[in-house]
């Protein structure tokens, strides 16, 4: 680690998805707890069983607030953990649920938030098989933190790893970037926006289920969430050992999106989504793949935003709108906590 | 007319650098903007890639965040150390290292540093919280110093006499001068866009007078700055260095007399430290004498760490286009966004931050 950085408390920046939280899982996390099934750090572990080859993942949720437009902190952790799930090409079939409940959070909220799960789920076609409720005095937890591990099976799919991208695939995103980001950060501050931008959280797995249906080929794939499109091409570009470029004009962005984005000062491509997968498809079949997710809800406006190269190993590049050429580079972590 | 469609255009962009290119017959040019938002502009949209090589774009010290010496974060910090003070401070702050710790880093050690927008919310900050003194950083040049002068005059309307500000605030047209007359050959200005809003274009027009040097004053879109180049191109091909105002949209000649009313009434000017630049006379703001109840340097009393450069820090020279990022030896191994030595890197317009980030 460099000389320079403070390793002896915890700072917002490690929980913010991006370089920070990369060096706490590779410097201080990993050398302690890990192991073979652990290493390859994809959105979720596959391991063999008997008879059987299982992906299991675990997700926290301390989003604040927790209900915001589009959503809440309940259909996130549906959605985040299924969707780490399908990343990996397992169909989710369980999930737990721990809540952490702060004393005197309302019972109607816990309700909403409980029904919010439930119909979530539902969509998404998994059951919630086990849970646990803990109370904390007022102070000590912010209104509801919530846990989740999901298991998930291979149901005549193989496991697709973030390290499978190969020079050629054309890189694919079912819909369009940033909005729960800014979704978040418009409910936050008081800054009367007269349209609400609502959060895209979606639950994937039958959208993905559908694209390796007709595409097996599918080399890599990854949710992304904080940190953003760009915390998600870096890491994968990093663990294939390949370079990626994107085409500044192809990046899919609603109105809504855009503009709060110019106001407040944040780049789209450093913004958290919860309902974008990130696609990497040899390119005589990225046609395909495109129609396979627009059959979904949630691939209506899928698109190809860029290509992997085989030059400028681990390094993301983006073609601008101007013609020019930069670096998109690793976010580091400090955009907006307690984002998801 | 939609902003972001028009001046971010491809081909309105690829005709403006035909433009440069045609224009660019006789010279090799060193255009210097001074603005932190130009240098992340110009980083963020590959603006140096397009250019002809015999055009040299350099960053001076246009960032307000990286031109603040160490003394100013030591005293913030130590002043976040003293019991009943909450620190109110813009985001850039946060992480600007001083002589040994940052405001991040006292945060995370518990004391009550709180990031707010603008000096509405710190003056909100000291009307919810009558128990505690709140000392707002004020940092920036021209564009943000009018809107701390109205909080000091809200706070005395209101009579929140718990309301305090830091100031380094300074003021550029001195510092274009320091450079002007220094080691650095500039032969034309990108002039801040939002600064000039405030001041008009009087002060640049004593640069050309003294200096013979163009000065063009520049918006942040894309298109902005590929004109203003152009501009600056073709002031030095006629052998005629004068003042232009591209931003004209929102940059009048008078500037802001409003504002400047405001900033005069509260602050006057006083000598101040440059990162890189040293003491530049006349080139900061201090609170005057008829408001001090309000200047936390007079009314705060606290003890401040001497203070230390980091070693091999070669801020300095990149503030002034000395040296470009990359071409510090700290650059890119010692000294990473997440590990910053010096506050060029860790400022959100630092230079040596839109290298690392955007690359060339």
């Amino acid at each position: 680690m460099a000389a320079g950085m403070n390793n002896r408390a915890i700072r917002l920046a490690h929980g913010g998805g991006g370089r920070y939280t990369q060096q706490l899982i590779e410097d201080v996390l990993l050398p302690i707890l890990g192991n073979p099934v652990l290493d390859p750090l994809d959105d979720s572990a596959v391991f063999p069983m008997p008879g059987a080859r299982l992906a299991f993942t675990t997700d926290s949720f301390v989003v604040h607030p927790i209900f915001f437009p589009g959503g809440d902190i309940g259909r996130l952790a549906v959605c985040g953990t299924v969707n780490d799930l399908a990343a990996v090409g397992a169909k989710p079939v369980f999930l737990s649920l721990g809540l952490i409940l702060e004393e005197g959070f309302s019972m109607d909220d816990l309700k909403r938030i409980a029904l919010s799960v439930k119909s979530t789920a539902d969509e998404a076609g998994v059951r919630i098989a086990a849970g646990d409720t803990k109370v904390v005095e007022k102070g000590h937890c912010d209104q509801l933190f919530i846990n989740t591990a999901g298991i998930g099976v291979f149901d005549g799919t193989h496991p697709v790893s973030g390290s499978g991208a190969k020079p050629g695939d054309r890189i694919l995103v079912n819909g369009s970037l940033g909005r729960h980001g800014m979704a978040i950060v418009t409910a936050r501050t008081e800054l009367g926006f007269s349209d609400r931008i609502l959060s895209d959280a979606a639950p994937l797995g039958l959208l993905v289920e559908t694209v390796l249906k007709s595409v097996p080929e599918v080399h890599a794939m990854r949710d992304a969430t904080r940190g953003g499109l760009a915390a998600v091409l870096n890491e994968i570009a990093g663990r294939s050992g390949v370079g990626m470029e994107l085409d500044e004009e192809t990046l899919p962005l609603d109105e809504d999106v855009r503009g709060a984005c110019e106001l407040l000062g944040f780049d789209p491509l450093y913004v958290a989504n919860e309902g974008v997968m990130v696609f990497f498809i040899p390119e005589n079949r990225a046609g395909d793949a495109l129609s396979a997710m627009k059959t979904s809800p949630y691939g209506r406006s899928a698109t190809a935003i860029g290509r992997v190269t085989a030059d400028s190993e681990g390094r993301v590049v983006l073609k601008t709108r101007l013609g020019s050429r930069r670096i998109v580079d690793m976010p580091s972590g400090e955009q907006l906590p307690r984002i998801c | 007319m939609k902003f972001l469609d028009e001046f971010r255009s491809g081909e309105n962009a690829r005709r403006m650098v035909q433009a440069i290119r045609s224009a660019s017959v006789s010279r090799r040019l060193t255009l210097m903007e001074v603005c932190g938002t130009h240098t992340m502009a110009i980083a963020r949209h590959g603006i140096k890639r397009l250019l002809p090589e015999t055009i040299s774009l350099v960053s001076g010290p246009g960032c307000p965040v990286c031109v603040t010496p160490n003394p100013f974060v030591d005293r913030a910090a130590a002043l976040a150390g003293l019991p009943g003070i909450l620190i109110a401070t813009f985001g850039d702050m946060m992480r600007v290292p001083g002589s040994s710790t940052s405001l991040e880093q006292e945060r995370a050690a518990g004391r009550d540093v709180r990031i707010v927008f603008s000096t509405l919310d710190a003056l909100l900050l000291a009307a919810s919280h009558t128990d505690r003194k709140i000392v707002f950083l004020g940092v920036g040049f021209e564009t943000t110093a009018p809107t701390v002068a109205v909080s000091i005059l809200e706070a005395r309307k209101r009579k929140l006499n718990n309301y305090f500000v830091l100031s380094s605030h300074k003021v550029m047209p001195p510092a274009m001068d320091a450079i002007s007359k220094g080691d650095v050959h500039v032969d034309g200005y990108l002039c801040p866009g939002h600064v000039s809003a405030i001041i008009g274009t009087q002060s640049y027009e004593n640069l050309v007078r003294r200096y013979g040097i163009g000065c063009v004053v520049s918006g942040f879109e894309p298109l902005d700055i590929l004109r203003s180049i152009f501009l600056l191109v073709r002031q030095s091909e006629e052998n005629r260095p004068r003042v232009e105002v591209e931003y004209t949209r929102a940059v009048k000649p008078e500037g802001n007399p409003k504002a400047m009313a405001v900033l005069n009434e509260v602050f006057e000017p006083t000598d101040a430290e440059w990162r890189g630049l040293g003491t530049i006379p006349q080139s900061g703001l201090k609170i005057r004498d008829a408001f001090s109840d309000w200047d936390a340097e007079c009314r705060i009393p606290v003890e401040v760490e001497p203070p230390r450069e980091p070693e091999g820090c070669r801020c300095g020279d990149v503030l002034c286009g000395r040296l470009k990022p990359q071409e510090c030896p700290l650059f890119g191994k010692v000294c990473t966004p997440e590990t910053p030595v010096g506050a060029c890197m860790v400022s959100s317009e630092g230079t040596c931050a839109a290298q690392f980030r955007f690359g060339e």
